[in-house]
């Protein structure tokens, strides 16, 4: 469907070197990485406001490198969403129907029913500015979606909203995306990239350091960027179920592992917990920690800070621990030993 | 607010100022006399010449506009090299006597030049027209356009320029839909100015239009002729219809814009 290859770019001191993505028709593909890894330039090369030094990207196999900005069929919905303020809601999302030789009455219709599937057809008389955050994205959504486009562009689309609106915004691009509608979303949020990708490309320094699912990247990461980028080692696939009368939640990694989280959640999802709330003990203790379990060493590794302990309790936990700790302790591989850490460190990302 | 002796002192200077601006024309206002304003009002040549002042300032400004707007956008949005040579000729007449760049057009339009050749051989003679006149208004009410727009123009967020881009619109739909509603508060103030900057010109109009007389002219000409008992009620008689007309232009502009 969209393929990107070999992109290569210098603006200024920044370089993008050989980026190359495909994403396929439906999919909803995820561009993650720090603040200026480069991945607002990579879409603003797929939309056409940038051309880059070489190489090529491709369209359901049309090249568009020497297509116009407007002969692209590329939606980029920016940061900053971009509103006309001079125009009203309804002139917003009529602006890319006018100058195709439409019909007024079929411009109204085309803009009602995008209004519609995005809920704000209320808002259509109203002026962009005095609109929420959350009322804003979706008409920067409707905007770009009545012109049907091959593949939708976001540049960090829930970065400006409060966590309720982006809770929202989140279920309506997944709703976005099941209706077909191919999606490239660039975030620099982790939890953001793992709760709508399909798959999932991290960016780092102009490069792409690792492209593939979130278990991929996250449980396999290809380089010590993307392992310390994600920061998340201790990442499972998970059903998650709310006990009864109390504020936790049990999820379930494969059919064995219970580990308890704080909160309430009813759902299959993701959890992650830190590395470095995971203590490791030669007997079981007395802890406040509801996640308690015996395992086995099966590797050591020195870290920058500390040394990073893998035990397999059934699925691989790691735990980063002094070296200190280890002298005293005197764990190897091989050891037995137990794992405990707090339902209140455990993070869980539902709504898949 | 807290009141500070800098801040009293400051009031007070600016008082000064807004007195020395202020008090000359309240004193002419009521110096002069209520029979003599009626009639310099009745008088046709004074009518002519301040229709023909604000009609032939309001042309070169809405003639140049066409030239100048387009120029202000590119000085807005595009580095070209020598782009500092270009901002420093548009404010060039800004800072040479007014006189001077009247000689200097009267030389560009008079029989001699090639302009006034191809006008003479069309049977028209510049020198004298309100072409002429027009032409003075505009090379020194230019800047103040020039200057307006292109400042509106670069407040336009180029986001917005490059999303309707993306949106499927052609570089001109952009600027015609986007970029000029977006400036046109500037660009009219910038109008506004430009039309009362070219109306109040003396210097460059009467060195290459003495006749047929605009309202500055014709002023000067009374207060040289008569004395200042006579200049008077034709400089407050055009001072009061200039007002109105620039408070109406805005309005009606401003407005407009609002419910386009």
């Amino acid at each position: 469907m969209l393929n990107v290859n070999h992109i290569y770019k210098t603006l200024g001191v920044f370089n993008l070197r050989d980026v190359s993505l495909k994403v396929s028709k439906g999919e909803y593909f995820v561009l993650l990485g720090p603040s200026g890894a480069g991945k607002s330039i990579v879409l603003e090369i797929i939309a056409g406001l940038i051309t880059p030094d070489s190489g090529e990207i491709e369209i359901n196999g049309i090249n568009l490198n020497s297509k116009r900005i407007q002969e692209r069929n590329v939606g980029l919905v920016f940061q900053d969403l971009a509103i006309f303020p001079h125009l009203s809601v309804r002139h917003n999302i009529a602006y890319p129907l006018h100058g195709k030789g439409l019909k007024k009455r079929e411009i109204n219709r085309l803009v009602i029913e995008a209004a519609q599937s995005l809920s704000i057809e209320h808002l259509l008389r109203r002026s962009t500015t005095t609109l929420s955050g959350g009322e804003q994205q979706r008409v920067a959504l409707a905007r770009t979606l009545v012109t049907k486009p091959d593949v939708l562009l976001l540049d960090e689309p829930l970065s400006s909203l409060d966590v309720e609106r982006r809770a929202e915004i989140r279920k309506l691009l997944r709703e976005i995306n099941r209706k077909g509608q191919t999606i490239i979303h660039v975030t620099h949020d982790y939890e953001e990239a793992i709760a709508l990708a399909h798959r999932i490309a991290v960016m780092n320094n102009g490069i792409i350091e690792q492209t593939g699912t979130p278990q991929e990247v996250f449980s396999k990461p290809a380089s010590s960027f993307v392992a310390g980028f994600g920061g998340i080692k201790n990442f499972f696939r998970v059903n998650a179920v709310s006990k009864k009368n109390q504020d936790l939640a049990e999820v379930t990694i494969g059919e064995q592992i219970a580990i308890n989280l704080l909160g309430n959640a009813d759902d299959e999802g993701y959890i992650t917990f830190p590395e470095n709330g995971v203590s490791i003990s030669k007997s079981t203790t007395d802890s406040s920690s509801q996640n308690v379990f015996v395992g086995k060493v099966i590797d050591i590794y020195p870290q920058r800070f500390g040394v990073e302990v893998v035990v397999d309790i059934g699925v691989n936990v790691y735990s980063l621990v002094t070296q200190e700790s280890i002298q005293k302790l005197g764990f190897e591989i091989g050891s037995q030993v137990w794992v405990s850490f707090k339902a209140g460190s455990v993070r869980f990302i539902g709504g898949l | 607010m807290q009141k500070s002796p800098i801040k009293l002192l400051f009031a007070f200077l600016g008082g000064l100022v807004l007195l020395f601006i202020v008090a000359p024309l309240l004193g002419m206002v009521f110096a002069t006399p209520l029979a003599s304003l009626v009639d310099t009002a009745a008088d046709t040549e004074v009518q002519q010449s301040i229709w023909r002042t604000l009609s032939v300032s309001m042309g070169a400004t809405l003639a140049f506009s066409v030239l100048a707007i387009p120029l202000a956008y590119m000085l807005a949005r595009h580095n070209f090299p020598l782009k500092n040579v270009v901002l420093g000729i548009i404010d060039l007449p800004i800072v040479i006597p007014h006189s001077a760049a009247g000689i200097a057009l009267l030389g560009f339009i008079s029989r001699d030049s090639v302009i006034g050749k191809v006008a003479g051989s069309m049977g028209i003679n510049l020198v004298g027209s309100p072409v002429a006149i027009a032409i003075a208004m505009a090379f020194v009410s230019l800047p103040f356009l020039l200057n307006a727009a292109r400042d509106g123009f670069a407040g336009v967020p180029e986001r917005l320029e490059k999303a309707a881009l993306v949106l499927g619109a052609s570089p001109a739909r952009v600027f015609f839909t986007i970029s000029l509603p977006l400036a046109w508060r500037s660009i009219v103030s910038g109008l506004v100015m430009m039309f009362a900057r070219g109306m109040s010109e003396f210097g460059a109009v009467v060195i290459v239009a003495y006749h047929p007389m605009v309202a500055p002219v014709l002023i000067f000409d009374r207060f040289n002729a008569f004395g200042l008992k006579y200049a008077r009620p034709a400089a407050v008689l055009f001072i009061a219809i200039s007002l109105v007309v620039f408070v109406v232009i805005r309005l009606i502009a401003i407005k407009r814009r609002k419910n386009a």
